[in-house]
């Protein structure tokens, strides 16, 4: 069973063009992550799907059925936005159940649905509290509420995490993921963040300037990226990149390696000038230098190098992704 | 904290021009005021004398609630006003969410034919304007009043309003449309709430010009049952003789009116702004 087709679509805001033939498929219960930098479509994507957009061309199939001019409320989905989005005049109980007054469902359902999705997300103390008397996490697990009371289809998420702080983002981002297995719904979620990409999705779509550029588990995207672009986008430190001459290569390819792949060794046959050390205790990222091309090398455990120091490293061959000067995978 | 700030002489030069700017400001009030509870002769011999028991007379107010219907007058006025104020906001905020919230051809060039009222005085379509209250047969109504004040009071009204609705929140308004709030719900019950300053000082913008004016009320309605207020008083202002005790009285009693909708609006004004700061 699918829980989302896309068919072709695009979008375009008068002559700037959006979205570019998208054709994403989703399954029932899959945890789906749209990823991208700013502006690549991901966030109107979403909108598209939930309705808060008209697709300019193409299909959009939520289950079996074409929804493409089914409004919002109908489509079976619940939305979670990254300002939360809570009716300021209302209080958590009453944000909460405005969606099943709407759609008419009785009082015992309404009741019913609120104190379960309330003891889902420990809430069951702040149901008269109205959410300007909330923190900012709070606030966000009543918006995730307001989604599981309605019991989509289909949950959507619109960076749900980029206004809480670190420690606050790790622990809803966990709550997210047990969210899922307990619900086992099909979720949608947009981020830039490709640490909340790995960490959450079944399946990842990677998005740029409109475009789908590769659709994939995480660890399918990380050690088989099709292109240059997606192999740079996901892992941190970011993948380095050189030119094939450096490394005693033919041709105009480019080298992609990881940080974590590069070992250096005294006999190593690449030196490199070490510009910068960032410690993190657990492992230590070395920004170095050749001829002009970063190169950022990662130890585990502590180190001794320093900034200035001369580094000779080994760059293995089974390690190397090749790309051409167009950014294909060769 | 601030130093500027806590300097004993800039905050006594501070103090000192805005006294000043209070005095100026009180000063004609407060004339008006005091000489309405004198005797006539006691107006004329020391203007600025505060009334005492030898000059002390009501005789302007017996006046004004005996000549002239004094109270119909005062509905009249207060009709128009909230009337007026009421078709403004309504109109205003409904224009400004469309302007901002829906993209459609030719919504800059609407806002701006919009706004381009605010350039144009009203009076001079004066004539006009009568012509087609006489072809309407609205001559000698309220309504006429106070269609033309509501169309004297929606330009800047909706430039006003559109800018705070483009400060609302979408995704507020997107998280209304999935849990199935029609545009007017979406309308009425989020965005209204959340643009109440804007409305309020909008409200204090329009209601004072409109209940002062004198000008539409001579010419659209003159009739004895639709006379507002400023137009009623002019009865005491003669060619030849001014009855200034019943004049002074009649704009004594029509501060109030003002004064109360004002509280009223300001109160909004400050709870608005202190409900924003703690969303």
């Amino acid at each position: 069973m699918t829980a989302l087709t896309l068919t072709n679509v695009n979008k375009s805001f008068g002559p700037v063009h959006v979205l570019k033939d998208i054709n994403i498929e989703i399954n029932d219960g899959e945890f789906v992550v749209f990823v991208g930098p700013s502006g690549c479509g991901k966030s109107t994507l979403l909108r598209v799907i939930a309705g808060l957009e008209d697709a300019s061309s193409g299909d959009v199939h939520i289950g079996e059925d074409l929804v493409n001019t089914t409004p919002p409320s109908k489509r079976g989905i619940a939305m979670v936005f990254q300002s939360y989005a809570l009716y300021p005049h209302l209080n958590v109980r009453k944000n909460m159940s405005l969606a099943l007054k709407q759609e008419k469902k009785s009082k015992d359902v309404i009741e019913e649905r609120v104190s379960e999705a309330s003891r889902m997300l420990d809430l069951s103390d702040y149901l008269d509290r109205y959410p300007s008397e909330l923190s900012g996490g709070q606030r966000q697990r009543v918006a995730i509420g307001r989604a599981i009371v309605r019991h989509p289809k289909l949950f959507l998420f619109d960076e749900p995490l980029s206004n809480l702080d670190a420690a606050l983002r790790m622990n809803t981002r966990i709550e997210i993921a047990n969210l899922h297995s307990a619900l086992s719904a099909s979720m949608i979620y947009v981020t830039h963040d490709q640490t909340e990409a790995m960490t959450l999705a079944d399946k990842i779509v990677v998005l740029r300037d409109g475009r789908v550029e590769q659709v994939g588990s995480p660890m399918e995207l990380y050690n088989n990226p099709t292109n240059q672009f997606v192999a740079g986008f996901l892992g941190s430190p970011a993948m380095n990149f050189l030119r094939g001459e450096l490394l005693g290569e033919q041709g105009d390819h480019t080298i992609g390696i990881r940080p974590e792949d590069l070992i250096v060794v005294p006999n190593g046959h690449l030196a490199v000038q070490v510009r910068h050390v960032e410690e993190l205790g657990g492992e230590t990222n070395v920004v170095a230098e050749v001829s002009g091309t970063p190169v950022t090398i990662r130890l585990f455990g502590q180190s001794e190098i320093r900034p200035g120091d001369t580094l000779h490293i080994d760059v293995p061959q089974e390690r190397r992704y090749r790309f051409s000067t167009t950014g294909e995978r060769l | 904290m601030n130093k500027a700030r806590s300097n004993p002489l800039n905050t006594a030069a501070m103090h000192v021009a805005l006294i000043t700017y209070t005095l100026i400001a009180l000063f004609p009030v407060f004339v008006i005021l005091i000489n309405s509870f004198k005797s006539r002769k006691a107006i004329f011999r020391d203007p600025l004398a505060l009334p005492n028991s030898e000059s002390f007379s009501l005789i302007g107010y017996q006046t004004v609630l005996k000549q002239g219907d004094f109270f119909l007058y005062f509905q009249n006025s207060f009709l128009v006003t909230v009337g007026s104020l009421f078709f403004i906001l309504l109109f205003g905020a409904m224009a400004a969410f469309a302007l901002s919230e829906y993209r459609f051809k030719g919504n800059t060039l609407m806002g701006l034919y919009l706004a381009l009222g605010i350039m144009i005085p009203i009076r001079i379509g004066t004539v006009a304007i009568l012509d087609m209250m006489v072809a309407t047969g609205l001559v000698n109504t309220l309504w006429a009043l106070i269609l033309v004040y509501t169309a004297q009071g929606l330009p800047l009204a909706v430039f006003i309003l559109s800018e705070f609705m483009r400060g609302v929140s979408d995704d507020l308004k997107n998280a209304g449309r999935i849990d199935g709030l029609s545009e007017y719900a979406i309308f009425f019950k989020l965005a209204l709430p959340l643009v109440r300053p804007a409305m309020a000082t909008v409200a204090v913008f329009n209601m004072i010009p409109i209940w002062n004016d004198l000008w539409f009320p001579l010419i659209l309605a003159p009739a004895e049952e639709t006379k507002t207020l400023t137009l009623g008083s002019q009865v005491f202002i003669g060619q030849f003789v001014t009855n200034w005790n019943a004049v002074l009285s009649a704009l004594s009693m029509a501060i109030i009116p003002v004064l109360v909708l004002y509280v009223i609006f300001s109160r909004q004004l400050i709870r608005g702004i202190t409900s924003g700061a703690v969303k």
